[in-house]
């Protein structure tokens, strides 16, 4: 059977980059339980469009949980109070009837807002341009035991790569830092035989362009690792800054 | 190498290795401190032992090599805590979230770790007031000449026990070294396995291993202080 819920929301506005911002608090009745909170966002949206007023801005495209688009810090949490989901697969049950939901954009230096919920990711990309590739053209599909990995390395490189860049370890940490994406993003290649070859090169330029951007230095508090929708492990920032040092003693 | 601590990496190792290193020098301090303890298990009459740990701390030609080193170990590890933590919350931005931080299982200690270092430097001043000028004859002090047993022999040396004592009669005294105690084990809580992850050393079958271990460094350290602290002022 059907539930509908009534929810008051206080979202972030915030008209362009240099705008100040402010909370707005609007009223959606009649909510569906089954329905995702991005739909609800949709509903809002509309609604706020019928009233001839300017619909939230907010980030989206797939909507299944691979694309990296949705952010969102709802309630104290990056992507809802809900564990190792993205924000469009947050359900509206994990939501009580009568309750005020806070949403806001993410919040760190590197991340400005651009309008209302939606922040300025570019600085993900920048980093990914820095070395987050393999330069070489590894060909077609190769026979599965072409080139033998060992099934842990295969698990833990396949593990990293789910990092999808939404930037909720950045937007959870306290010092703004970006090293559980870094580490995610050398760790899944370093692991690899194709990988393996530019790692030491990788692993430089991309600490440096994260570096540069502004991001701020890991303290392993872990709250990146907890709020991850990936549920990518801190372990791998660890095998960042064992790959950073000996590429650096290297030189 | 040429610009390695130019890097956020590379800052963070110089935190992770002098760190190391004061934990270190707190394993040898405290391993002299227990002495205050050991004096009648041992059979040594009061102070003898802890005075002959003074003597050889004193002479040791090795400790007046390594003195200066952990003078820097303590700079380095202060200077780059306050440039790291400068830098991160120039990161953070300046707008908080309304909705506050309702992330759990995020440890207490990773995230207050300057606090806790602030009262870890101020209780570093007060004991630096209280021993380490007097001894270095920074501050006025006239110890008796006393002997002990030395390697065998019998050396002649400062009465540092009885300075120690003293100071541990008082219960202000005594308070602040047992906050400072406590301080020191949750900052260790943390700051051990921290330190592992930092230098590289740390993937998903030692993140627990470490967590332990820190867990157990900080209870010696931390609890060890605090029991030689307590017991002077309790027993002695």
């Amino acid at each position: 059977m059907e539930k509908t819920i009534n929810l008051t929301l206080k979202v972030w506005r915030q008209n362009g980059p240099r705008e100040k911002g402010r909370f707005e608090t609007y009223k959606v009745n009649n909510i569906s339980t089954d329905s995702s909170f991005l739909e609800m966002m949709d509903i809002l949206n509309e609604q706020l469009i019928n009233e001839n007023k300017e619909p939230v801005a907010f980030d989206h495209d797939c909507r299944e949980g691979i694309c990296g688009m949705c952010s969102l810090y709802i309630n104290g949490r990056p992507h809802g109070p809900d564990d190792d989901v993205t924000t469009c697969q947050l359900h509206m049950r994990k939501f009580n009837d009568g309750d005020t939901i806070t949403i806001e954009p993410w919040r760190s230096a590197a991340f400005p807002v651009i309008k209302d919920l939606i922040v300025n990711r570019h600085a993900f990309d920048q980093i990914i341009a820095a070395g987050g590739y393999v330069s070489v053209s590894t060909g077609g599909v190769p026979d599965a035991n072409a080139i033998p990995i060992p099934k842990k390395d295969a698990d833990d490189s396949m593990d990293a790569a789910s990092c999808i860049g939404c930037g909720a370890c950045v937007a959870a940490c306290k010092n703004g830092s970006a090293m559980l994406f870094v580490s995610a993003k050398v760790s899944h290649l370093a692991l690899l035989p194709q990988g393996r070859v530019e790692a030491a090169r990788r692993a430089k330029a991309m600490v440096a362009k994260m570096d540069e951007l502004g991001f701020g230095n890991c303290t392993n508090t872990g709250a990146c690792e907890v709020e991850c929708p990936k549920s990518i492990s801190l372990s791998n920032i660890a095998r960042l800054n064992r790959e950073f040092l000996s590429a650096k003693l290297k030189d | 190498m040429s610009n390695l601590l130019t890097a956020s990496i590379g800052r963070k190792l110089l935190m992770s290795i002098s760190g190391l290193f004061l934990i270190l020098f707190l394993f040898v301090h405290l391993t002299i401190n227990s002495f205050l303890l050991l004096d009648g298990v041992l059979g040594f009459e009061e102070g003898q032992l802890f005075n002959a740990g003074v003597h050889f701390m004193g002479t040791n030609p090795l400790i007046k090599i390594i003195e200066p080193v952990l003078a820097l170990g303590f700079l380095v590890h202060i200077v780059y805590s306050l440039i790291l933590t400068f830098q991160n919350m120039k990161a953070r931005g300046p707008q908080r979230y309304a909705s506050g931080k309702k992330t759990k299982g995020v440890e207490w200690t990773s995230q207050n770790m300057l606090p806790l270092g602030i009262a870890i430097f101020a209780f570093l001043v007060v004991h630096i007031y209280n021993f380490y000028m007097k001894m270095k004859g920074i501050l006025p002090w006239e110890p008796a000449e006393v002997e002990f047993p030395f390697f065998g022999l019998t050396a002649t040396g400062e009465d540092a026990y009885t300075m120690v004592h003293e100071t541990f009669q008082n219960l202000g005294i005594v308070i602040v070294y047992v906050i400072g105690s406590i301080a020191l084990a949750f900052h260790l809580t943390h700051g051990f396995w921290s330190a592992f992850q930092t230098i590289g050393w740390n993937n998903n079958i030692w993140m627990p291993r470490l967590k332990v271990i820190s867990s157990v460094v900080a209870i010696i350290l931390g609890g060890g202080f605090t029991v030689i602290a307590l017991a002077q002022y309790l027993f002695f």
